[in-house]
């Protein structure tokens, strides 16, 4: 990749006897995702565009446990979190901020009462926070008239009722927005959910990935936005499917205001 | 003696009905007794107040237009001519005629009985289409329903449209009633039907009366067998629904319990359990039966009217795989009372029937299906959370029966291995910096 990034850790921090503003929980799929990976990448490049004092945990972060409970199997998320929580603990973590609503939702909800409790918010929440201070401004007009249609991810729309920060955001993009039939509180799962991501659909007629791209498709957008790494390998995988991966991309909330600076 | 011949009748009825009705009530109580104990003791003004929008106010309802204002109209009918009930108890009891009319002006009680009376009219409107969407439109949620539940939905719109047929008669056929000329703004026009003969007007009259009364008395009776239950449960079951966001499931404590004694750096890993005769029977971890669910799930299983708005939001319904959770609380309820039915064969004891809700009611295939994303939660006009009775029963097959997908271990293992859902290397985490 041709541009550098500026990533520091929680133990280079540590060593100088700093605290970051806030921690980025870049999560599994941001770690290891050839797709994901961009997506970490685009978002980081918009934390050091505003010149956010933030850290990694790099080596030290784990797993947050999040789809092992979805599985069914709370032995390994408690571990997963107790673990988790004993590093973030450790560095006296306040305030997280990570792309995957998954990691959001669970380190929000789940950790508080097994003895971790921070101030979660989300990749989306965040960029509006930059924007709003006036500490980052999206000036290019990269997007300008393109119709960009929001697939709000379950975990942070319905789950956690966040249902305007990525549409504000994308706004300011000068794109133009346009709804799904299903969306916000009422959205179509992209069929990752529950750990669904890991394993073979069920037998049926259809898999829920394509469904939602039908439905997104009748908007007949230039653009399909999600702010979830699964929601956005689902709906490119949808795409692909329809073929139309020639004149519709998925992008990212992060990087649809990373190609905007 | 003789005179007071209907009354005492009447008191009979009466008592046998309601009696009746809570010797069932008790055995409901007791049957979500068997579920865990759940403390939702807290946040009471939060709890009232989504008791007064959801179920009072049918918030949820007119998310779907059509179907949410004709219930509401159904709703208030019934709960607005439900007033006109307590006269004729009192009428019944004690031998008096239109008893509102001795306290109330005839303007005010004939304002009342004429609102009854429109209400009836739009009851019976509202019944129909109902009964047309059930029956002729074929809606797809109502389609899906075969046997008992069918006809449960339809028997239920059949006592409506007698009783509001009823209500209406009685009206018509009451002379003084009519002659008052207040309050009869729709049984005026049926009146003629019933001709002119004082004494046989009299005879329908109370013809119409009792059989008014008796209806009622077993619609509410029938309750309990039905899934008409929701008008009364949906109150305690939105003030019990669920607070906290809808992405955050609850951490089971016993598994806490273990892993911090797992994590703990000073336990011996070879001590002998603590000799301790009060020591619980180690916990099931999920849930296979009913009992091991928690009152609230189970209570939730009694509220459900199986309208169906989950299954036909949910997105592995939607692409033909076996999952509905409407079913998943149709079968917990169809457990719970067989199990109830047992507890009372057996003298107050459950003696095992070798069955369980999982496997004899609900399959893996259902469970493994679900996203949990919540769609069916929120679809719920009354608080339900079958997504809460899935997550339950996926944690037993995992941890109790090792019985999760095998893609699933796989990706468990990687978890437990290398801290990521896929086999790479923990040391890697950062590699996304220079790529």
């Amino acid at each position: 990749m041709s541009e550098q990034l500026k990533v520091p850790t929680m133990a280079e921090y540590m060593a100088e006897g700093k605290q970051p503003e806030i921690l980025f929980w870049v999560g599994s799929a941001g770690s290891y995702d050839d797709r994901a990976k961009k997506i970490t990448r685009a978002f980081v490049k918009l934390l050091n565009n505003a010149g956010v004092d933030f850290a990694v945990l790099g080596a030290e972060e784990s797993n947050t446990g999040d789809v092992a409970k979805r599985a069914g199997n709370e032995f390994l998320f408690q571990m997963q979190a107790m673990m988790n929580i004993e590093v973030l603990n450790a560095y006296e973590i306040k305030r997280i901020v990570t792309c995957d609503p998954h990691s959001f939702n669970c380190i929000k909800n789940e950790y508080p009462s097994l003895g971790g409790a921070y101030d979660v918010i989300h990749h989306t929440q965040y960029i509006k926070e930059l924007i709003d201070k006036g500490r980052l401004s999206v000036k290019g007009d990269t997007y300008k008239g393109k119709r960009i249609t929001f697939h709000d991810p379950c975990y942070l729309g319905r789950a956690n009722s966040e249902f305007d920060a990525p549409r504000n955001v994308l706004s300011k993009s000068n794109a133009n927005l346009v709804e799904m039939k299903k969306s916000k509180r009422f959205a179509l799962c992209c069929g990752a959910g529950g750990a669904q991501m890991f394993k073979e659909p069920e037998k049926g007629d259809k898999d829920v990935n394509i469904l939602r791209t039908e439905q997104a498709l009748e908007t007949t957008p230039d653009i399909i936005a999600t702010g979830c790494p699964y929601c956005n390998t689902m709906m490119t995988d949808g795409i692909k499917a329809k073929e139309k991966e020639d004149s519709i991309v998925v992008l990212d909330v992060a990087e649809v205001i990373a190609n905007s600076l | 003696m003789m005179q007071y011949l209907p009354n005492i009748a009447f008191a009979i009825i009466l008592a046998a009905g309601v009696g009746y009705f809570a010797r069932n009530i008790k055995k409901l109580i007791r049957n979500i007794k068997l579920g865990r104990d759940v403390d939702a003791s807290d946040n009471k003004p939060e709890r009232w107040k989504n008791m007064a929008r959801i179920a009072l106010g049918q918030s949820k309802m007119v998310v779907r237009p059509i179907a949410g204002i004709l219930h509401i109209i159904v709703y208030v009918g019934f709960i607005i001519i439900n007033i006109e009930v307590l006269e004729i108890i009192i009428d019944g009891l004690f031998g008096t005629h239109r008893v509102g009319l001795s306290v109330l002006p005839e303007s005010v009680y004939g304002f009342l009985i004429g609102s009854f009376e429109i209400l009836a009219v739009l009851v019976l409107v509202a019944v129909v289409v109902f009964w047309l969407r059930r029956n002729v439109i074929n809606l797809k949620r109502f389609k899906s329903l075969k046997g008992w539940p069918k006809n449960d939905g339809n028997i239920i719109l059949y006592f409506e449209v007698v009783l509001m047929c009823l209500f209406l008669t009685m009206n018509a056929t009451d002379v003084s009633f009519q002659e008052m000329g207040a309050g009869n703004v729709v049984s005026q026009f049926i009146a003629p039907w019933f001709g002119d003969n004082a004494e046989t007007l009299h005879i329908i009259e109370r013809t119409a009366w009792w059989l008014h009364i008796i209806g009622i008395l077993i619609f509410l009776n029938y309750l309990y067998f039905s899934k008409h239950l929701h008008i009364l449960l949906a109150f305690p079951n939105t003030f019990y629904g669920k607070l906290t966001p809808k992405g955050q499931f609850n951490n089971l404590e016993a598994v806490t319990k273990e892993v911090k004694l797992m994590m703990d750096p000073n336990a011996d890993p070879f001590a002998a359990p603590a000799e301790d005769d009060n020591a619980e029977e180690p916990a099931k971890f999920g849930a296979s039966d009913v009992m091991d669910l928690n009152r609230i799930q189970l209570l939730n299983a009694y509220t459900c009217t199986e309208c169906g708005r989950c299954t036909s939001e949910c997105p592995a319904n939607q692409t033909g795989k076996k999952l509905s959770p409407r079913k998943i609380m149709m079968d917990t309820r169809d457990r719970l009372v067989e199990v109830g039915k047992n507890i009372d064969a057996n003298g107050g004891e459950f003696k095992d029937d070798g069955k369980q809700l999982l496997g004899d009611y609900i399959t893996h295939e259902e469970l493994w299906a679900c996203t949990t994303c919540n769609a069916c939660v929120e679809a719920c006009p009354v608080s339900i959370d079958p997504l809460s009775i899935i997550m339950d029963m996926r944690r037993y097959l995992v941890m109790e029966e090792s019985a999760a997908p095998m893609e699933l271990n796989n990706m468990m293992t990687n978890i437990e291995n290398n801290g990521a859902p896929w086999p790479y290397n923990q040391q890697d985490r950062l590699n996304w910096v220079n790529e």
